[in-house]
């Protein structure tokens, strides 16, 4: 029997410790049971799962408890847009808000078009070039530093470098707005995407300075505002800006700007299509 | 049990022996969480929170059911054992009485069960005998040692990530733990110092 023992003992020593571990976890089980509400749990089924953080909330499980608890309203889903709303809506037993699809858009069109003070040889990151001196490379102190910290943090992929300056492709944009908190020049703005039309530039500076800084800015000549058949546009601090609410796309002000900075997306597709 | 040997204990585990980058403990969360700060600190608040519950319980197993019944050659066994249910008991009770502190540590609690540097610390506190205070002290500040290391590399790559500067064949991996390496060749200065 002696010689057995050393066999038993840790048999029976490691199987007591386990049993008692497994009653205290079965307990506190039972006893830190936290109560869900099970629509908590059907929201984030429904939820797209990208845990953007688009919505205000710690992601998508942040936002499904936030709906429940009544702190955030059905629509407050970007990248599920309408379906989600409807779904969330159903499951809430309440009337889906409607939403409109917001869209981020890059307010620069400078890009290889503005003037650089000198080349910039850092990390390829947008706050490192601001923290460079001069405060980055760009003569535009409102201007697009093209190092992509934008593209990075979108995790759609809607987000790209073209000619150095970041664009937003607007088919894969969820308007989670990741971006515009990342911008350190705060280029980025969230519009609807029914607004078509927009004008490509950030800066407040008088006119003639945004000349000699840079070929694509805005010099707040007013041109745009005396041909826009719908007064939807309006120069404020030296900087044109299109209302959304009152603009129709005519495309108008896109012939007309004598700096080719307002873009519309319908000429862009005419171009594509050439 | 004075101050200096418990500063010296914490002073060791935190630099001169630190459990990542001396004795290559904890490897895994190493280079798997540490691709973002913010992640790597989270990660590391957890493992230093986890080693020292750890440590406490698996000192008072050891010392009131494991040495009394001659089985010391089942620590590696128990210990396991003990810390699975640890975590997960303390994961049940942080969502119950910690929602804040449950949010912050939460996906990564669970990742620390199967983690070789809180297996490792309460096996050294064996190993060197430390007593009940020592052992706390050795597994909170191992894991402090493990919080300022996963913070270090998670720097070092998000630097590499913005300024990519080496050959491409390195992408990724490569370069993590070429840049590792040279991190904890940086610890081995450590080496020596003692406290009296």
């Amino acid at each position: 029997m002696d010689a057995l023992l050393p066999i038993f003992l840790p048999v029976v020593v490691l199987g007591g410790l386990g049993t008692v571990f497994g009653a205290v976890l079965g307990v506190a089980a039972k006893k830190f049971a936290v109560d869900k509400d099970e629509r908590e749990e059907q929201i984030l089924g429904i939820l797209p799962g990208a845990n953007c953080g688009g919505c205000g909330f710690p992601g998508c499980s942040g936002f499904a408890a936030a709906v429940v608890s009544g702190e955030a309203t059905t629509n407050g889903c970007a990248v599920g847009g309408s379906e989600v709303t409807a779904l969330v809506a159903g499951i809430m037993g309440v009337e889906p808000e409607d939403a409109e699809r917001h869209v981020a858009f890059v307010r620069c069109s400078g890009g290889a078009r503005s003037n650089r003070k000198y080349d910039y040889v850092g990390l390829d990151d947008c706050f490192s070039a601001l923290n460079a001196i001069g405060g980055g490379p760009l003569t535009c102190r409102f201007g697009c530093l093209g190092l992509g910290s934008c593209t990075r943090v979108c995790q759609f992929g809607a987000l790209s470098l073209v000619n150095g300056v970041a664009k937003v492709n607007r088919e894969k944009c969820v308007g989670c707005m990741q971006c515009v908190a990342t911008c350190p020049k705060r280029l980025i703005t969230k519009l609807p995407y029914s607004s078509e039309t927009r004008v490509g530039c950030n800066s407040h500076a008088r006119g003639a300075a945004v000349r000699k800084l840079c070929e694509a800015g805005c010099i707040g000549c007013g041109i745009c505002v005396k041909n826009c058949p719908n007064d939807a546009i309006r120069v404020e601090d030296n900087l044109a800006i299109i209302d959304p609410a009152k603009c129709h796309n005519c495309g108008i002000c896109v012939e007309k700007c004598p700096r080719h900075i307002i873009e519309s997306v319908v000429s862009v597709r005419a171009e594509a299509k050439v | 049990m004075s101050i200096t040997s418990i500063f010296s204990i914490a002073l060791g585990a935190i630099l001169v022996e630190n459990f990542v980058l001396v004795q290559f403990l904890g490897i895994c969360p190493f280079l798997g969480v540490s691709k973002k700060q913010d992640t790597a600190i989270g990660m590391g608040l957890a493992v230093t929170f986890v080693m020292g519950i750890a440590s406490l319980v698996c000192w008072l197993v050891n010392y009131y059911v494991l040495v009394p019944l001659n089985m010391e050659f089942m620590q590696t066994v128990a210990y396991i054992l003990i810390i699975a249910a640890l975590v997960q008991f303390i994961e049940m009770f942080l969502q119950k009485s910690m929602p804040g502190l449950y949010l912050a540590l939460g996906i990564y609690l669970p990742l620390i069960t199967t983690n070789c540097a809180v297996l490792g610390v309460v096996l050294l506190n064996t190993q060197k005998n430390y007593n009940l205070l020592e052992s706390t002290v050795y597994g909170i500040t191992g894991g402090l040692g493990f919080l300022l290391a996963i913070v270090l590399f998670a720097s070092v790559r998000e630097r590499l990530d913005a300024s990519a500067e080496y050959p491409k064949a390195f992408d990724g991996f490569p370069v993590a733990l070429v840049s590792a390496g040279l991190l904890s060749l940086a610890f081995m200065g450590f080496s020596g110092l003692k406290v009296w």
